[in-house]
Formats: C-alpha cells, structure tokens, sequence
C-alpha cells in the first residue's frame, strides 16, 4: 500500500512533473556544479562566472522553448506547481535577467574569484525560488517560494563583508523579512485552517461553500477569517514588493548592497512577487460569491498603489545618493504596476466580467509588459550605476556631473533608462504605462475609485519627473570638475549599456518586437484566466 | 518620387541625419555645421517636391500611408498630408534650414546640439504629418528631450530653470492629451477600438463606416477641455503662457526661433486637426470660454510686452499676443436654431487662423533671430541700452525694421492679413469681443515701435561692447533677406497660401456642423429617453 503510493509518486515526477520543471533543473544543477567545482579546483580552468552564465543562459533557451511548445494549462508535482503560459514567461523573464545579471558582474568584477562559487549559488538559487513563486499552486509552496526568494536576497545584499552598510543592510533586511514572513505563515494557516486546502485553484469554490446563503460577506465569521488571512497573506507579498507602509527596507537595503545585486533585488523579485500576487488573487476571484470582497479588495489594492507611488516619488526626490533615490523609484514603480492587478480585480468581480474577457486579459498583459520594460530600464539605470563606481568610487549624484565629456554612450543608456522610467515615448516605458492607464481607465467604468487611481498615477509621473531629470541634468548638462576622475569605459561595457538602452527604446517603438512582446504577454495573461474558466 | 516614400523620408530624413552625425569627429565644427544645414536644406527641398506634388484642388488626406505598427494595440503608423498641414509642413522645414543657418553662434558641443537639433526637427515634422493619434502622441513627445537638453545645455544664465518649465509644462498637456487619448479609444468600438484620427473625427459627425463610438455629447466636453488645455500650454494661452518667456529669452537664437517659428504652431494645429474635429461638440460649447482666452492673451500678452526691458523678452510676450488671434480666429463659432451662422465667417476664420501661424512663424522667428544678432555682438539686451545701430548696422537694422512691422501687421506684410481676417470673422460671432481684439493691434504698434526706437534710432549707442559692433554678415544678412522677402510676399499675396489650405477648411467647417448635428440628436434621444 505505502510503497504502492511511493512508486506512483515517482513515476509521476520522473516521467512527468520534472520535464515541466527543466529551467529550473538547469539551475539547480549549475549551482551543484558551482559548489562542486571549487573542491577540485576546476574553477581555476573554467571561470565561475562563465560557469554560471552559461546555466542562466541554459535555462533562458529552454524557458524560450517551453514558450513555444505550452498551451494549456496543467499542474504537476502532484498539484504544487502549475505549468501555463504565465509561468513560462516568469521562467523565461527571470533565466534571461539572470543572464543579464551575471554578464553585468562579470563586466564590474563582483564578486571577486574567491567569493565568486558563494555568490553565484545565491544568484542562481534566488532565481529558482522566484520561478517557484511564479509557479505556485498551493499555499504552501506560496511559502517556500517567498523563503527560497527571500534567504539568498538577505545574503547577497550584505556580501560585501568589509562595509559596515551592507551589513547593516542586511540584518535590516533580514529582520523586516523575517517579520513579513511569520505574518505572511499565519495568515496561510488561517485560510488553509477555514478551507480545509491548500490548492490554490480550490480556494474560490471552497470560499463559498464556507459562506452563509454562497454570498462572502463580512458579516459572517469564517469569511471574516478568510478574509483575514489573505491580507496578512498579502502584507508578507507587499514586504516583497516594497508597497508602502512595508518599504522602509527597500532604501537601505538598496544603498548597502551593491548595484548590481540592487538591480537584480529591484526587477527579479519584485516580479516572481508579482507572478504572485497575481496567481493568489485570481485564485479568489472570478467567482461570485466572493465578488463584493474581491472587488473591496482591488479598490484597497488601489488605495495601496496610490499611498506607495505617491510616497516614493516624493522621497526618491530628496536623496542624493543614485542607489538610495532608485531604491525609492522602484517603490514608486511598484505602485504603478499594482494599479494593474487592482484594475484587474475589479472587472473581474463586477457584474459584467463575463464580457470583460479582453479587458481582463490586458490587464495584466500590461503588468507583464511592465515588468518586461522595467527588466532593462531599471537594470540599465543600475549597470550604469555600477560602472561609473567602478571608476570614481561615488554613488552620489553629484558625482556625476558633466559624464557626458567623457563616456557619452553611458550617458545616452542613462538617459534611455530615465526617461522610459518616467514614461515618456518613444521609449518602453511609456508604453507600458500606457496599458496599465488604460487598464485603470477602464476599469473606471465598474467603480468610480479607479478614475482617482487613473488622476493619481497621472499626477505622479508628472512629479517624477524631477527626481529622473536631476540625473540627467548633473550627468549632461553640468560641466565635468577638473579634479573628478575619469570615467572612460572600454568597448565591452559600452556595448552592454547600449544593448540594455537599445531595447528600452525597441520596446517603446519598434514594431515587430513591441507588439511581439505584447501579444506573448497577452497569451501569457489569458492563460491563467483561461485556466480558472475550465477548472470550475 | 513616389509620394508615399516621400512622406517617410521627410519625417525621418533628419533623425538619419542626426544617426551619421554620431560617428563623424565632433572636432570637426565647420564639416557638422554644413552637414547639418544639407540636411536641414535636403528636407527643405523634399517638402517643396512635397508641394509640388501635392493636388490643391482636393480637400482630404493625401498621399496617406499606412502600415502596420502595433496592430495588438490598433497601432498604426498612419502618415498623410492635407491642407491644413501642408502649409505648417513647409514652414517647419523652412525655420529649421533658417535655424541651422543661425546656429553658427553655436560655441561649444557642437556634435551633440546637431544631433539634437536634427531630431527636433524629425519630432517636428512627425506631429505635423501623423494621422494616428499614438503616433501624434509619441512625435509630440519626442521633441520634449530635445528641446529640454537644447535649451539646457546651450541657453543663457536662468537654462536649467528654463528648461524643466518648459518641460514640465509639456508634460502636464501631454498627459492631460493622454487620458484624453484612452478616453476616445476605448469609447469607439465597431470592428476594433481605434487610434485613426480620420476615423475618429468621422464618427463624431456620426459618419463612419467602420467604426461606433459610445462617447456621449458630455464626455465630448470633458476630452475636448482635456485635449485643450494640453494644446493651450503649447500654443500657448493666457494663463498657461508662463513658460514661455523664460524657454524663449534663456533659449539659444536658433532654438527660441524654431520655439516661436514651428513648437507654438503646434498647440493652433492640435486644436484644428484633433480637438475640434475629434469633440465637435465639445468645441462648440467652449467657443465663448476659447475667444475669451484669445482676447485675454492678445491684450495681456501687449501690456506685458510694452513693460520689458529685455529685447528677447518682449519678442516673447508678443508670440502670446499674436497666438490669441489664432485661438480667436479658430473658435468663432456660433450657432443658431442648429444651424452656424454665417458660415463662411467662420470658414474666414480658421484660414485667418492658418494664415497668422505662418505669418507669426515667419516673423517672429525673424525677429528672434534679429534679437540674437546683435546679441551676439554686444552680449545684453536691455532695450535701454541701445541706440544708434541704424548708423552703425545699416543693413541689418533695415531688415530688422522690415520684419518687424511685418510683426507689428502692416498692411501688405503677413502679419496684416491674418489678423484683418480673424478681427472680421470676430465681428459675426461678437462685436465687442472684436472691437477688444482690434484694440490690440495698437497696443502692438506700440510696443514694437517704441523698442524700433530705442534700439534702432537715436544719435548713438549707449550701451556696452560698442567697440564690437560689427556690420551684418552675408550669412546672417541671408537669414534676414530670406524672412523679409517672404513676409511681403505673403502680405502682397495671401492666395498662395489660401488655395492650399482653403477646400481643407472648408471641409472642417462642414465636418463640425455635422458633428454638432450628430450630438444634437444624440442628446434629443437622451431626452426622449428620460420621459
């Protein structure tokens, strides 16, 4: 009977759930390679860096592939994980900035060789947990996801061992985290505890089961606990993505490690939190019993996105060290792209979401295509950051004045980069702004909150602006001091730089591979929703 | 050349420019300066096969081109020419050679501001020759960098300052304009939602075939009041003219003269290619609040203009001045029993309106680029402290009084033909109003010739730098001879730039009264409705 179970459990892995879980192997299986290899020595025949690139690089062409060969949607690992177009495109999103990511440390030389095998691990198992959270199909893998995520994160950002900051850093971090997290676990045992599961793709259904008269209100006490659990369940997410008021380690965190694990931190998790996010609620929604919660949800969502955008935007203008002021740019960011999954939970619980389909569905292809944008803005902005400080030492503003005399292609990455980041076209993120307002507008028509969220988001690209202009105006307009070191970069950084700014600009304007990205996002979109459809 | 390639190459002949300019020595001052006026005159030379080309006797769209850009999002790159733009198209690749020209007093940097300058003027002549509204919205935007860095890099003492006003005044219309944008978007409906200007203008005058649109007669007023005050910053008007003066003086002369000459045309063409045909309705009920806002800007902008002491400054405030007669001209629409009144008035008044754009970016761009002459050589403006340059610069003070009074409007220059028709076209929608907006002109005569005289005439200069008061080169003279030549040609004979413009008007004037219709019986049946 037991081994009976055994043997089905591992012919179902073997034969079935680990092909779907390929990246992810690659992986796993270049971090081993990367521990191993340090213990023969072979890391001085082949350099870890390359090592580890080429698994990212592995892992991005079968995420490519997957892409390709997925319809439908299936679970595996006997329900944890489920396979669709979302998670493929998480897959591939985040194998692809792992690559990026390493390239750009091989080019600035952290980690030094000795540390290099630690450090890589963290990078490459950091990614996988992210894959895991995009992935997730139960509550408990929801947890071991963020965990997976979340430990490396703390690690990397102290790993410059001799700073003081960093250090500081990451035990601010590290204790922030671990916070959210048992917040985050009471809350999964509260829902798991009142549903009596913890697949996700049940909860909708078992949430009106529970409820008095299959209406979800919160008059009733189970629904009230539900309903308890997926906010505390959500303030462990918003620890993640930085939403206000769970930043206040975002900045620090940011200005003690490095840039290259900043940028890494500000794009890759926040995404795999929101693949998140996104799979969790849409778990809830889409029923009607639970629509009058899940609709009050979306419009607290939205009350969240408006306080966090707003409150980074005004703090990143007053810093003057890049890191601490990007820190603050990417709350600012993740206010925007909430505003998303908020319009997105109120067309898909308000009475007309049967029509809404394809309003739904561009909802959170916006979100995709937000963070596909935000992938090479943002870890442009970071990479220039992190070159320059390898030629003056500084990461203060100021520091920056007059580059434009000296290396001019970083200065036109940067200024790609910051401009896209406002959203002011031709560039990526103008674009994807554009979506995500004109899912918010949208969404207007079934609640009069989201035309405020609209009126917000609006007013605050005008105020960020400034900050992003600052940048631009030291870097450009200001006159380079005699007595500043001097930054001339060598070709290959050169030509990193403007790959990262070129694709800002060709995802902004450039036919085939906007509207590319932005139909695979689309398809990527529709499978969650298409899967929740056939599974009720 | 085949008309369709043609339009392409016009938008995108300076941005190729700009693309070559990278990878030439940017030691090589004189070879980036040539360079770039070849290019400048290159462009010249195609919007004039442009014109050549161009059928004056038909009404609609020419030579449109469509391809595919984002079609997941109905995102098409949609480009054609029609009356109204054609004469705007010209003029932008005109100031733009004429710029280039004056950009020899350009000393520092010389690779980056071409480049700039070159893709400011692909930014240009994108706006003014898209037809798909994201493509209007992404050229309108593209211009903002440029000109931002153009002014903050190469402008006077107050740049920085200067520059992120002008900026952010910008931005403000602009995204104002964008949630106008989604509002039209995903109101139509039919086979797709749709950014096609053509489309959208015709389903507000209830006559498309292709598309529905569920934007009622209210929401109408609420885009077009969007779609206004982003325009209105840009034209700009009374009280969002603010930028203006301080974009204009900090600029460097050949950037104020395409700021005056081409960037303030674009609020006057955004109103007459989208806000009013897109929101006919919404255009007809703010008339009385647009010809006021004209008013306002025409005696404000003189009373300001007659309290300067700095010479640019004053050119400034006369731009506001002069652009109100374009928002009058355009909004004099009155409606009786259903039906506008004297429509041929008003047709009157949006040529009149056309026409003060290309006269007021001939002249003031002249007379911006007087300003920046003797700038160059005596390095102050202050009116107070000239005199005398009438002995001392001959030819150029000739030229400069020439385009001046073509600013000032006097009859047989351009200035005089505009403002004639708009102050006519005026009288039919109110007589005061027009009595006010008439008043105006001698405000206008008496700011110009009070500064003629200071600086101008008088027994000698009082000012410093005297000793380096050199006669007008054959360069600048050039700019000069070419403005002044052309403001009396369009004095003497404004047909030439009626015939082009003038079926597109007319086709507009009939657009909008249909538009109106449409939103009266669509608010009947609401009507009828609510019983």
């Amino acid at each position: 009977m037991f081994s009976q179970l055994i043997q089905n459990l591992i012919d179902d892995t073997l034969k079935y759930s680990l092909g779907y879980f390929e990246a992810e192997l690659w992986l796993c299986a270049t971090i081993v390679a990367l521990l191993l290899f340090r213990l023969i020595s072979v890391d001085r025949l082949i350099p870890t860096s390359i090592l580890a690139l080429t698994g990212a690089i592995v892992a991005t062409v079968v995420a490519w592939f997957q892409l390709t060969t997925t319809d439908g949607s299936e679970t595996f690992f006997t329900g944890m994980l489920i396979h669709d177009q979302f998670s493929v495109y998480f897959r591939l999103f985040l194998s692809l900035f792992l690559a990026l990511t390493i390239a750009l440390t091989i080019l600035t030389g952290i980690p030094d060789n000795e540390d290099s095998p630690d450090f890589y691990a963290l990078l490459l198992g950091a990614t996988v947990g992210m894959m895991i959270m995009a992935t997730a199909n139960n509550l408990l893998m929801l947890f071991i996801g963020v965990e997976m995520a979340s430990v490396p994160s703390y690690a990397m950002v102290g790993f410059l061992k001799g700073r003081r900051a960093s250090s500081e850093a990451a035990l601010k971090y590290v204790v922030y985290g671990a916070g959210a997290a048992g917040v985050m676990l009471y809350g999964i045992s509260l829902i798991a505890g009142m549903l009596g599961t913890g697949d996700m793709s049940l909860l909708a259904d078992r949430l009106r089961i529970v409820a008095d008269n299959g209406v979800a209100g919160l008059g009733d006490p189970e629904v009230r606990l539900v309903a308890l659990g997926t906010m505390l369940v959500m303030v462990g997410l918003a620890f993640k993505l930085s939403l206000v008021p769970f930043h206040f380690w975002c900045p620090d965190a940011f200005e003690g490690a490095s840039a290259e694990v900043g940028g890494f931190l500000s794009v890759a998790s926040k995404a795999g939190a929101f693949g998140l996010l996104v799979r969790f609620l849409v778990a809830f929604s889409g029923d009607p019993s639970g629509a009058e919660l899940m609709t009050a949800f979306g419009i607290g969502l939205g009350v969240v996105a408006m306080v966090t955008m707003t409150f980074g935007n005004l703090a990143a203008y007053g810093q003057s060290n890049i890191k601490r002021m990007l820190a603050y740019s990417t709350i600012a960011h993740a206010g925007y792209m909430l505003m998303a999954v908020s319009a997105m939970l109120v067309m898909q619980n308000s009475a007309h979401a049967g029509d809404l389909g394809q309003e739904i569905n561009a909802c959170l292809g916006g979100l995709l295509y937000y963070l596909a944008v935000y992938l090479f803005m943002n870890l442009g902005a970071f990479a220039v950051v992190a070159l320059i400080r390898n030629y003056t030492f500084s990461e203060e503003i100021d520091s920056y004045a007059g580059l434009i005399r000296q290396s001019p292609a970083l200065c036109v990455c940067m200024v790609f980069c910051m401009i896209s980041l406002v959203g002011i076209p031709p560039f990526g993120g103008f674009f994807a702004k554009l979506m995500i307002f004109g899912s918010v507008y949208k969404a207007g028509d079934f609640h009069w909150s989201m035309y405020v969220l609209l009126a917000v988001g609006i007013v605050n690209t005008v105020i960020s602006l400034f900050y992003y202009l600052r940048v631009l105006k030291t870097m450009i307009i200001y006159d380079r001091p005699a007595d500043a070191r001097a930054v001339r970069l060598p070709n290959l950084e050169n030509v990193y730089v403007g790959l990262l700014g070129a694709f800002v600009l060709l995802l902004g304007c450039a036919p085939f591979i906007a509207d590319g990205l932005n139909v695979i996002a689309g398809e990527a979109a529709g499978s969650i929703f298409s899967a929740i459809v056939t599974s009720r | 050349m085949n008309p369709t390639v043609l339009l392409s190459l016009i938008i995108f002949a300076p941005a190729i420019g700009a693309l070559l300019l990278a990878f030439m020595d940017g030691r090589a001052v004189s070879l980036l300066r040539n360079f770039t006026l070849a290019i400048t005159i290159i462009t010249f030379a195609l919007t004039l096969m442009l014109a050549n080309q161009f059928n004056y006797g038909e009404s609609g769209i020419q030579f449109e081109v469509v391809r595919n850009w984002i079609p997941s999002w109905n995102v098409y790159y949609r480009v054609g020419v029609d009356g109204i733009s054609l004469p705007l198209v010209l003029l932008t690749t005109l100031v733009s050679m004429l710029a280039a020209v004056a950009s020899w007093s350009i000393n520092k940097l010389h690779k980056g501001y071409f480049i700039l300058f070159l893709l400011l003027e692909s930014g240009m002549l994108g706006v003014f020759l898209s037809l798909d509204f994201f493509l209007f919205y992404v050229f309108w935007e593209v211009m903002l960098l440029p000109m931002y860095f153009l002014i903050g890099i190469w402008g006077g003492p107050r740049k920085e300052y200067a520059a992120i006003k002008f900026f952010l005044f910008t931005l403000v219309g602009s995204v104002l304009m964008l949630i106008a944008m989604l509002m039209l978007y995903f109101t139509t409906g039919g086979q797709q939602h749709s950014f096609n200007l053509i489309e959208l203008a015709k389903v507000a005058a209830g006559g498309s075939e292709h598309l529905t649109s569920g934007l009622t007669p209210k929401m109408q007023i609420t885009a077009f009041v969007l779609l206004f005050i982003g325009f209105a910053i840009k034209i700009p008007a009374v009280p969002f003219h603010t930028w203006l003066p301080d974009a204009h003086v900090e600029a460097p002369t050949p950037i104020s003269m395409i700021l005056a000459g081409v960037l303030l045309k674009m609020g006057g063409y955004g109103i007459i290619r989208i806000a009013f045909p897109l929101c006919p309705y919404g255009a007809y009920c703010a008339a009385w609040f647009l010809v006021a806002i004209g008013v306002i800007s025409i005696i404000y902008g003189a009373f300001a203009a007659l309290a300067q002491t700095d010479f640019k400054r004053l050119v400034a405030y006369s731009s506001v001045s002069h652009m109100g007669y374009v928002l009058i001209g355009l909004a004099v629409w009155k409606i009786a029993e259903g039906q506008t009144v004297n429509p041929d008035m008003w047709n009157m008044g949006i040529n009149g309106a056309m026409f003060q754009m290309l006269a007021h970016g001939i002249s003031s761009s002249g007379m911006f680029f007087m300003v920046g002459v003797i700038y160059d050589r005596v390095h102050h403006r202050n009116l107070n402290e000239f005199g005398g340059l009438m002995g001392k610069m001959p030819v150029y003070s000739g030229l400069s009084v020439g385009i001046f009074f073509a600013g000032l409007g006097l009859p047989g220059m351009c200035g005089f033909i505009g403002e004639v028709f708009v102050v006519l076209s005026t009288w039919n929608f109110n007589p005061a109003l027009a009595i006010v907006a008439a008043s105006g002109v001698i405000l206008t005569a008496g700011y110009i010739l009070w500064a003629l005289q200071r600086v101008y005439l008088g027994s000698e200069y009082k000012g410093p730098h005297a000793e380096e008061i050199t006669p007008i080169t054959p360069r600048e003279s050039a700019v000069g001879y070419i403005l002044l030549t052309l403001a009396i040609l369009l004095g003497v004979f404004p047909g030439i730039v009626f015939s082009i413009m003038n079926g597109s008007v007319t086709e507009l004037v009939d657009h909008m009264q249909a538009g109106y219709d449409h939103a009266a019986t669509l608010l009947d049946q609401q009507l009828q409705a609510m019983r």
